[in-house]
């Protein structure tokens, strides 16, 4: 019953925080640029006119792709909320992204396509920090369980350092804020015309940004499960994590896909699996 | 047992019938009558196995040693002329000195070493046994129309279709004969048929290529087999043991050392580094018989005697180092994958690289591990065989297996392309097989040692990037292009149609063949089962179920959607994919996929992970040694 409940709340409130972090986004972005800057509400404004846009295609395909991912997404979410197995959430969460991918190829159009082999390199230079994030919570509360995980007594930030910062360094990437937005970014002047989603437009469109707000609330309670013994502090470093992407994204310019990847790999090993070799050697 | 000893002779007497039927058509009417029986006795043998639990077998004939031992020397004698004619001079004395040591055992020390079993059965074998007769019979039955096809185009090879279906059954049975086998010396017979046959298989076009890539393979399964025959040597003088069973049983002093050689056996016959390049070089064969090393038999052959000594090397230094060897050749395969821009290549890295895994797996040696890897063997053989055979239909109909000539193959041939869909996301996609063992593995490894958890991390994502690309390339849907997916044969289509089907079915059947087969053997030799929890299983059969069903929305768009060109920096010229450049020029636009052959380099990682690999099967059989 429980478990039902969390689902159909992360179903209904998931857009609408998603939303509004968005928002915040770029009412602080704003702020640190020294602009006036769009309402808190501006993103629903967006994707409700998207909404009642044309949407012009390439092919029919496509929309199967974007269709499966906002569906797939929301699959990984709930399966996050309801507290099952955080590898089976990582799974579903590739299973989703691949989806993304899909449609960017299927356009078959040069933008598209370049798009999407970006996004495939960012999801090679995550992938392998988010499993050994998965592996170091196993090896210190002794459960994959989402539902387990927070309960555990004591703060996991504390056994596992290096493994939350360099997860924090690959969340950039998953966030798709600068350094790191290689397959579509908000920043038009940096942006090869609009990425992965050059082709999709109207709805289609407004399905990847819901997509993505929802995408973006269970990363955040990713960040919430290191501090989970305590849930004012949790949500507190979720938002603070928030803040300092925000930051980063304002303070610096998109990176080479070879900086990119190197420099994940880079982190997942020296911080992510020198903290797992630490708590194997001691434990 | 008769079923048994039926499954080793039946292709047999298949083998020597097609090699005297020089009438085509009668022919290919045998071989897929044959294969069909296979088939069907595969399935009889399961029910038997499935009713009646672990049996062993004491076929006391000691004719049958003696035939054994002449047919030995009848190959050790050819492979050592091979050597001789080919100046390969190394292969010829490896064997000589195998030869030898063979006749030592038969004649000095067989006598004092009680045999109980010559032949055993248990629900590992039964697996690997119902692989072998399923996915084998289909790619004999594939063969039959690819080899036809194959000869009409390449009129330059000779056509010896006769000797290439002797050797393809011959090879089946030998694979029954490795997996039924209890007594080492036997185990070791079927062991050398099959290094024989894959050099034959692979020599099969007499091009320049296809001779060295052959000697390159016998070379290297001669120095493996010569490993299995010192081992075997040490276990009749030191331990006075000849029986698998009482190998996995024994004591861990006295078993170690032969158990490294049987595992370095394994290791140059599954194609791990600094092995591997006998098995990508096995890509000059005609199609099926890569289908047939790679998925089902000679490379699973090596695997399986190393998840055989699992129990032996749980725990020690030397199955520590056999895990890492195939840690290593499992990322640095992966990585070099990415590279690759011939289908066959990155199907043959990727097997190179999960059976690294499934090595890791075995070199740990725990009840976890050895259930992952025997859950890996499966689904790697299915949709592998798979695989192989859409790139070899789709090579015939495309003329070229480069992944970037696959470009828009959901618009030219969509079945095809959906197969071959179906396979690479059994590769790798959850709620897949493969996916589905990978995680298995995973938590294998997080419970005995994490540091190895750095090789699936970073190897799964390599894994990732190569699969994802390629089936990009599949599904982009290019404007106007042809329908040609008539050309594809029937008896080509089917054995594709039943594996795709099988990819899937695997999959939803996941818990039963855990529960009924896996989990057995693993309690029968460890004394303790895995299992996945109930609570993911439902998780993974409704990803499955909307897998399966989100296709559905296909059908369903009903109103007609503005259709537009795509965009091209607003310069579209007339012709969709045509775009002005500048002084009004127009040019068509081509896309490639990203290979960075800058960072993964072939020859480069292939040397450091030859290097690093080769360092660490010394260090194995040194730590076996002073154990």
């Amino acid at each position: 019953m429980r478990i039902a409940i969390s689902i159909i709340l992360f179903i209904i409130l998931g857009p609408l925080v998603g939303g509004l972090l968005a928002g915040l986004d770029r009412v602080v972005s704003a702020k640190m640029q020294g602009r006036v800057g769009p309402p808190l509400l501006q993103p629903f404004y967006d994707v409700s006119k998207l909404l009642k846009k044309e949407t012009l295609i390439v092919n029919k395909w496509q929309n199967f792709y974007v269709f499966a991912f906002l569906v797939l997404i929301i699959f990984t979410g709930c399966l996050f909320f309801a507290g099952e197995d955080l590898l089976l959430v990582v799974f579903a969460l590739t299973l989703a992204s691949i989806m993304l991918v899909l449609a960017g190829f299927s356009t078959s159009s040069p933008y598209s396509h370049m798009g999407a082999e970006r996004e495939l390199i960012q999801m090679m230079s995550y992938e392998p920090m988010v499993i050994i994030m998965t592996v170091g919570i196993y090896m210190v509360t002794k459960d994959f369980y989402v539902s387990k995980i927070v309960t555990f007594d004591k703060p996991l930030v504390m056994y596992l350092p290096g493994v939350f910062l360099g997860f924090l360094y690959v969340l950039t990437i998953k966030f798709r804020k600068s350094p790191f937005d290689l397959s579509m970014s908000h920043h038009a002047h940096q942006e090869i015309v609009r990425g992965i989603t050059t082709e999709f437009s109207g709805k289609k469109l407004a399905m990847i940004e819901i997509a993505h707000w929802y995408e973006n609330v269970f990363l955040l309670g990713f960040v919430y499960l290191f501090f989970g013994s305590k849930p004012i502090v949790g949500i507190i470093a979720a938002l603070t994590a928030f803040f300092l992407e925000i930051f980063i994204d304002n303070n610096s310019a998109r990176a080479k896909w070879g900086f990119t990847l190197a420099s994940s790999w880079v982190v997942a090993i020296s911080l992510g699996m020198v903290n797992i070799a630490v708590l194997y050697f001691i434990g | 047992m008769a079923v048994m000893l039926f499954l080793i002779l039946f292709p047999l007497v298949v083998a020597v019938l097609t090699a005297l039927t020089s009438n085509s058509r009668l022919r290919n009417w045998i071989v897929k009558m044959s294969a069909g029986i296979i088939a069907a006795m595969t399935l009889v043998l399961t029910v038997l196995v499935l009713k009646f639990e672990v049996n062993y077998f004491k076929v006391n004939v000691d004719i049958v040693n003696k035939i054994m031992l002449c047919l030995e020397l009848v190959m050790g004698g050819y492979i050592v002329y091979l050597g001789i004619k080919r100046r390969k001079y190394i292969i010829s004395l490896l064997m000589a000195i195998q030869a030898i040591i063979l006749c030592y055992i038969e004649f000095k020390q067989v006598h004092s070493i009680e045999i109980d079993h010559n032949m055993f059965i248990d629900k590992f074998s039964l697996i690997m046994a119902i692989l072998v007769g399923i996915i084998g019979s289909l790619i004999c039955l594939y063969s039959v129309g690819y080899m036809s096809d194959y000869h009409q185009k390449h009129k330059e090879v000779k056509d010896k279709r006769r000797k290439f279906f002797f050797i393809l059954y011959t090879f089946l049975s030998a694979m029954f004969g490795i997996l039924f086998s209890n007594n080492l010396m036997w185990l070791y017979f079927f062991w050398e048929i099959t290094t024989l046959c894959s050099f034959l298989l692979i020599g099969y076009t007499d091009t320049e290529e296809a001779r060295n890539n052959a000697n390159r393979a016998l070379a290297i399964n001669v120095l493996g087999g010569f490993a299995f025959a010192v081992a075997l040597a040490f276990l009749a003088g030191k331990a006075g043991i000849l029986e698998l069973d009482k190998v996995i049983a024994g004591e861990k002093v006295s078993v170690l050392i032969p158990a490294a050689l049987i595992c370095f056996a394994g290791l140059t016959k599954s194609a791990q580094m600094p092995f591997s390049s006998w098995l990508l070089g096995a890509m000059v064969a005609p199609t099926p018989t890569s289908a047939l090393l790679h998925s089902s038999t000679m490379v699973k052959a090596g695997v399986y005697v190393i998840i055989r000594l699992a129990p032996v090397l749980n725990d020690t230094a030397a199955g520590f180092l056999v895990a890492l060897v195939g840690g290593f050749t499992f990322l640095t395969a992966s990585l070099i994958a990415i590279a690759q821009n011939d289908a066959k290549k990155v199907l043959a890295y990727s097997t190179v690289a999960n059976l690294g895994l499934i090595v890791t797996c075995g070199g740990i040696g725990t009840y976890e591990s050895v259930w992952a890897a025997v859950l890996l063997i499966i689904f790697h053989a299915v949709a592998k065989s798979l695989l192989f055979l859409c790139v070899g239909t789709v090579e015939h109909t495309l003329g070229s297996r480069n992944i970037e000539v696959m470009h828009g193959l959901i618009r030219k041939m969509p079945k095809l392309a959906i197969m071959l869909i179906i396979g690479i996301a059994g590769m790798f996609l959850a709620p897949f097989g493969m996916l589905i063992s990978k995680w298995a593995a995973l938590k294998a490894i997080v419970d005995t040692n994490p540091i190895l958890v750095i090789f699936i991390a970073f190897g799964s994502a390599a894994t990732l990037f190569f699969w994802t690309k390629w089936m990009g390339k599949i599904v982009a849907i290019p404007q106007n292009e042809e329908h040609m997916e008539s050309h594809v044969k029937k008896s080509e289509a089917y054995p594709m149609a039943v594996l795709s089907i099988a990819t899937i079915l695997v999959c939803l059947m996941f818990p039963f063949i855990s529960s009924l087969m896996v989990n057995p053997y693993v309690i029968e030799v460890f004394g303790h089962g895995a299992s996945m929890d109930r609570g993911n299983v439902i998780i993974m059969m409704i990803m499955m179920g909307l897998v399966l069903l989100l296709p559905i929305r296909l059908v369903t768009y009903k109103k007609q959607m503005k259709e537009v060109s795509i965009y091209l920096g607003g310069a579209n010229a007339d012709a969709p994919k045509r775009f002005y450049g500048s002084m009004g020029s127009v040019h068509k636009i081509y896309i490639e996929n990203y290979y960075m052959d800058k960072y993964f380099g072939e020859d480069k990682l292939t040397f450091i992970g030859s290097l690093i690999c080769a360092l660490f099967i010394l260090l194995m059989l040194f730590m076996a040694f002073i154990y």
